[in-house]
């Protein structure tokens, strides 16, 4: 069988023909429902807590925080993966699905030990978020310090 | 007799019996089309451990034992152990035999592993090197997301190309002059690398593989795929299924009518979202021990093509966007011996052979 | 009416990461690092809290409203501490989310079982 380029690039072709696309339309409306409920929950609590007397600033982090915890459970029960398969972005993308990248390995490499693995594997997938996170933190930091103000 | 026939094939002066089968699999694959013909299916896909590895390690135990129970043999009486899995440094094998006591050749051949595990051991029996020789191949679905994919619980979407990993072990004991079905011929793959780098679409990248492997059997052969019953291959799914009739049909070869796949037996994409199909070393294998190997035995099937396909890639490999190299072994495997019909055919051949030699030498002379 | 529009900006924002999820086969890690890296630089140009203004939560919650919080952070240490605010502020707006994250992922941690999907 031929294996050079152009047998790859036609070959390319016909994979690109005969795989399945994501139903991408199905996929878009249950993302637009699930991540608008999640926020629309995060609403909620953050009103919740704006009328117990707390700051926008504690109101949002008590939010995150309670997200953050709903997730760890639900990820534990095993509901939250299941309910990634079927919303996607939806809740991958709000903060619930930052916990659930965290709380994922953590359990799944406890049987690793609770140092090398629990712990070093914790932050596998969400690691980069917040190496990136804190990099662009630093660039914003910078050119504000410089131009801003 | 001549036991090399053309560049990759071998047929076996004496071919060797597959004595028993033996197939555990995990809940998911009992509850799907072929949940009927496994041997054992685990509700407990941990199996009482503790990990997915030791899990997995269980499955090959436990099946390993079936497998000899059934061919009414000790682990005394094998001459070697040939299996492999997709773990790293083949534990899930290693850890499931470790207490056999039987010499052992770990394989790796990816999903094709149970491929080349009956090609090596039907070629040390017919070498008469061994009487008894115990074969197969694991996978887990859990342990293969876990070193491959991503942690369990996380919550995302599998790309509709996608294959699901099967959980079990299959096994079988392959001996020399017993009864049918009978390993006739191997076609030994090459290495393909088509380019494709997607690991989501696993079907893809082996489908030329197994390609390659047909190509080579029907030249080495001289065959056509109407001399088989079934020809099937080990995971490609839907994808590869279709990727291998379209080229194939480009060759010149009609595959349609005699053509499927273990991935696409195995589970019911419309009620166990599995989209493309079943895969890992145990796809070929279960499907193979559990439902083909009853058919062969009883004569239903007289002569099968069995190709089991394995993608030879790593987590780190896929990281390095490397595309996806993928071979295939391909198994002759018959029924019963048609003593006579061979008997005849290899005298027409000899006589052929001898004809051509004596012309031969009169040229050389 | 906050509620209602929550939830359509949080379901649009979403909706992006599902396109590019469904399109150009980027992985989950990394669809979550753009949209940190993407809240970040909108909030640096004073265009995300434009949008969490507006939104509440539906701007707040998706990832991209943490990475506004940490150029938030940075800015209002930058203001309160010169220079040294660049290193400090974004790790200080982030602390109480990442702290409730591992000690939750902790605990949960210690009480589940890896299970099979």
């Amino acid at each position: 069988m031929q294996t050079n380029e152009q047998a790859q690039k036609s070959y390319a072709q016909l994979v690109k023909k005969v795989s399945p696309n994501s139903p991408i339309l199905k996929n878009c409306i249950l993302a637009f429902f699930s991540g608008g409920a999640i926020c629309t929950l995060g609403e909620v609590l953050f009103q919740f807590f704006q009328n117990k007397g707390f700051a926008e600033d504690t109101a949002a982090l008590l939010v995150s925080g309670c997200l953050i915890v709903l997730s760890a459970v639900l990820t534990a029960l095993g509901i939250y993966g299941k309910l990634g398969k079927h919303c996607g972005a939806g809740t991958e993308v709000p903060i619930t699905g930052f916990a659930n990248s965290v709380v994922s390995p953590a359990i799944e490499y406890k049987n690793a030990g609770l140092v090398l693995g629990m712990a070093a594997k914790m932050f596998v997938i969400a690691g980069p978020v917040i190496v990136y996170g804190i990099l662009s933190s630093i660039v914003v930091g910078v050119v504000y310090y410089f131009l801003g103000g | 007799m001549q036991k090399r026939i053309g560049k990759q094939t071998v047929r076996l002066q004496t071919p060797v019996s597959i004595l028993a089968t033996a197939s555990t699999v995990g809940q998911k694959e009992g509850d799907g089309p072929l949940g009927a013909y496994f041997d054992v299916v685990e509700p407990d896909s941990m199996m009482g451990e503790d990990s997915w590895e030791k899990a997995e390690s269980r499955f090959v135990a436990k099946n390993m034992e079936l497998a000899l129970k059934k061919a009414n043999l000790e682990a005394a009486q094998m001459d070697y152990v040939l299996c492999g899995d997709l773990l790293n440094q083949c534990i899930g094998t290693t850890f499931g035999i470790k207490d056999f006591g039987i010499p052992f050749l770990g394989l790796f051949g990816a999903c094709a592993t149970v491929g080349e595990a009956m090609s090596v051991g039907s070629m040390l029996i017919d070498g008469g090197f061994a009487e008894h020789i115990l074969c197969g191949a694991s996978s887990h679905f859990c342990s293969a997301e876990k070193q491959f994919r991503f942690p369990l619980p996380l919550g995302i979407q599998r790309p509709q190309s996608t294959t699901w990993t099967v959980t079990g072990d299959g096994a079988m004991v392959l001996a020399k002059n017993k009864t049918g079905p009978f390993i006739t011929e191997i076609t030994t793959g090459k290495i393909i690398d088509m380019g494709v780098t997607d690991a989501n679409n696993m079907g893809a990248a082996m489908a030329p593989a197994a390609v390659d492997v047909l190509l080579s059997h029907f030249q080495d052969t001289g065959r056509t795929p109407e001399d088989y019953d079934i020809i099937v291959s080990g995971d490609l799914g839907s994808v590869g299924h279709q990727i291998v009739i379209e080229l194939m049909q480009k060759e010149g070869y009609d595959m349609q009518n005699r053509y499927t796949d273990c991935g696409l037996k195995i589970y019911d994409p419309n009620t166990q979202d599995t989209h493309a199909g079943g895969s890992g070393c145990a796809c070929a294998a279960v499907t193979f021990c559990s439902y083909f190997y009853p058919q062969l035995k009883e004569g239903k099937l007289k002569r099968m093509l069995f190709l089991p396909t394995g993608a030879l890639l790593s987590a780190d490999s896929v990281q390095q966007k490397l595309p996806i190299p993928a071979i295939s072994h391909a198994v002759v495997i018959e029924s019963a011996l048609p003593n006579e019909r061979n008997e005849k055919r290899n005298e027409k051949r000899n006589e052929k052979r001898n004809d051509e030699r004596k012309s031969g030498q009169v040229n050389t002379v | 009416m906050i509620y209602w529009k929550a939830f359509l900006i949080g379901g649009l924002i979403c909706v992006f990461g599902q396109i590019l999820i469904d399109k150009t086969k980027l992985t989950p890690a990394r669809i979550l690092v753009l949209f940190v890296c993407i809240g970040c630089i909108l909030g640096g140009l004073d265009i995300y809290p434009k949008l969490v203004e507006f939104a509440g939560s539906g701007a707040r919650v998706p990832l991209t409203g943490f990475g506004n919080l940490l150029a938030q952070g940075v800015k209002d240490e930058v203001d309160a501490m010169g220079a040294i605010g660049i290193l400090t502020g974004g790790m200080k707006a982030a602390a109480g989310g990442l702290t409730i994250a591992i000690v939750s992922a902790f605990l949960m941690a210690l009480v589940a079982k890896p299970k099979q999907k």
